[in-house]
């Protein structure tokens, strides 16, 4: 049988063993309303108040703080566009930066069309910002800094204690998307200093449909959802509570199996020295303050999408920035904030691993990849015309 | 995006790769930037297209257009390969995702600029219909398109 290697864990997660095991129950025998109140919807309250009890705990943060939604996305959109129509008597400015999750960037745009002002910071080489970058970005009419805590495609780790300090002092709101932070680098609420801060459940190991928002005690933010009061009446509608019970197993096993991650970035690191011995590659973004699962390359002179298929058909699953893997016909929005050039941006690969992967995989990789490189470079005319030099300016 | 079993052949077995020395033809359309390039290569004999290679630089959908747009003109007559349209690839690829389309039509023009090349080298400029180049379509960096030229942008289901 072909070796199969999953190195697509920005992405999404396999679903773990121990969380399907915590979340059985929920469907065979615990599956009552948790708002009902004889014994069945009781016994649901009280998974759902455990499974709160330990999020929260592994967060940092109080149970009264967390609130569950069904993804990240929405928990990206109801914190920003909560934040600001909450404030939008005091202003109508919103600070965030070019690298962004399409859900805030969307959210954004989408407040900027109800007449918010947004300010898109620019990032350095390495997909980084500084505090101070906020800082001057900060106006009087600035109500909200919605800044990721690391980034999807080069993984890129931002300053959000620093940049919380600077919000705090100028009493602006701080929002952070942790998506990809949750499960892969410690994060803790309290330290970070965050207003609100989202976490997705399939990136470490839960279902697809299931996220969350903390929203810090004194932070006020509309309601998401009208309904019958659940989630203190910010998230109407029943809760799922299997997801919630996985996601929260799925949290306590990531974060034990943080000190992993010092392998996962060895791991990484390997990959990384090998690749780049591949004529014409490069690493896109900085090695210091990255995600240890995640590496970013482009090879010059092909296209992510053919080599991400060529990939798939070798059993490796990987993503790519190129514009042609996904319905827009702009490659990764990232990768050109961070200077890459558009030409090589389009043969962009990434590899995102998690505790699951193993130096075998990294080996299969390394076995594979050069081969499908130059064979898309024998086929392509820009590899013909100039194998040794630039791109030049086509 | 899912592509059919023809189009992933065609990515994964692309016929005619390579380059043609002294080809009586060459066309190259499409540019870096937009992430697709296509150069086809023409060997014509008694005005009949006796090989065909092509390099490309692009996605799985623009190697297979490639790979079946020269399947398609091979030994065929100049006048009869000047006929095929980027909605014969797509048929004969039994189909495209929507925003995969302008790969079809890059082939369609790849093979038109080679034709065109041809003309030029054997003094039959009169016949130079030249289709242009560097076009993506769709692309968000295409350049303005004359009436004249008019792509046909089926959207298939």
């Amino acid at each position: 049988m072909q070796r199969f290697v999953y190195a697509d864990n920005a992405a999404t997660t396999a679903v773990l063993p121990e969380v399907i095991e915590a979340m059985t129950p929920c469907f065979a025998e615990n599956w009552g309303n948790p708002s009902s109140l004889y014994g069945k919807g009781r016994d649901a309250a009280r998974a759902l108040i455990a499974a709160r009890e330990k999020i929260a705990s592994l967060l940092g943060a109080d149970p009264k703080e967390i609130y569950f939604t069904s993804c990240g996305s929405e928990a990206d959109n109801w914190a920003i566009k909560g934040a600001a129509h909450a404030n939008a008597a005091r202003g109508k400015h919103i600070i965030t930066t070019k690298i962004e999750h399409p859900a805030v960037l969307q959210t954004c745009k989408a407040l900027e069309k109800e007449g918010f002002e947004v300010s898109y910071l620019d990032v350095d080489s390495d997909g980084l910002l500084t505090a101070a970058d906020i800082e001057a970005a900060i106006r009087p009419d600035t109500t909200l800094v919605a800044v990721m805590h690391a980034n999807n495609e080069i993984g890129s780790i931002l300053p959000i204690k620093e940049i919380t300090e600077v919000c705090r002092a100028h009493k602006v709101l701080c929002f952070t998307d942790a998506v990809q932070a949750v499960g892969s680098i410690p994060v803790n609420v309290r330290e970070l200093g965050v207003d609100m801060l989202s976490a997705s459940g399939h990136k470490l190991g839960a279902p697809k449909g299931i996220g969350l928002l903390y929203i810090k005690k004194g932070v006020r933010i509309p309601a998401l959802i009208d309904g019958g009061g659940q989630e203190k009446g910010k998230r109407g509608g029943t809760e799922n509570l299997p997801y919630i019970v996985g996601f929260a197993r799925a949290l306590e096993l990531a974060v034990e199996r943080l000190p992993d991650m010092k392998r996962i970035a060895a791991l990484r690191d390997r990959l990384a020295e090998e690749i780049v011995k591949i004529p014409r590659t490069r690493i896109n973004g900085g090695m210091e303050h990255r995600l240890p699962g995640n590496l970013n390359v482009s090879f010059e002179c092909i296209e992510g999408e053919s080599l991400l298929l060529l990939l798939d058909r070798a059993g490796i699953a990987v993503s790519t920035g190129s514009a042609c893997s996904s319905n827009s016909l702009e490659p990764s929005h990232v990768l050109l904030a961070i200077g890459v050039p558009v030409e090589i941006a389009h043969g962009s690969m990434r590899i995102s691993l998690s505790h699951a992967n193993t130096e075998e995989d990294a080996d299969y990789i390394l076995e594979q990849l050069p081969a499908i490189v130059s064979r898309l470079r024998d086929m392509s005319p820009l590899w013909s015309a100039a194998p040794t030099g630039d791109i030049g300016d086509r | 995006m899912l592509y059919s079993d023809k189009v992933m052949d065609h990515f994964s077995n692309p016929r005619n790769v390579g380059e043609i020395e002294n080809a009586d033809g060459v066309g190259e359309v499409g540019n870096a930037t937009c992430g697709d390039i296509m150069k086809i290569f023409l060997r014509i004999e008694d005005d009949i297209i006796t090989d065909v290679k092509f390099k490309t630089f692009g996605c799985g959908a623009a190697i297979a257009t490639s790979s079946m747009a020269t399947e398609i003109i091979k030994g065929k007559s100049v006048e009869e390969a000047l006929t095929l349209t980027n909605k014969a690839v797509i048929e004969a690829l039994d189909g495209l995702p929507p925003a995969k389309v302008h790969c079809s039509v890059l082939a369609e023009e790849a093979v038109k600029a080679a034709i065109s090349d041809y003309y030029k080298k054997n003094g039959m400029e009169d016949k130079v219909d030249i289709p242009c180049t560097g076009c993506c379509a769709s692309c968000a960096m295409a350049h303005e398109h004359g009436a004249a030229h008019d792509h046909d942008m089926i959207e298939e289901d």
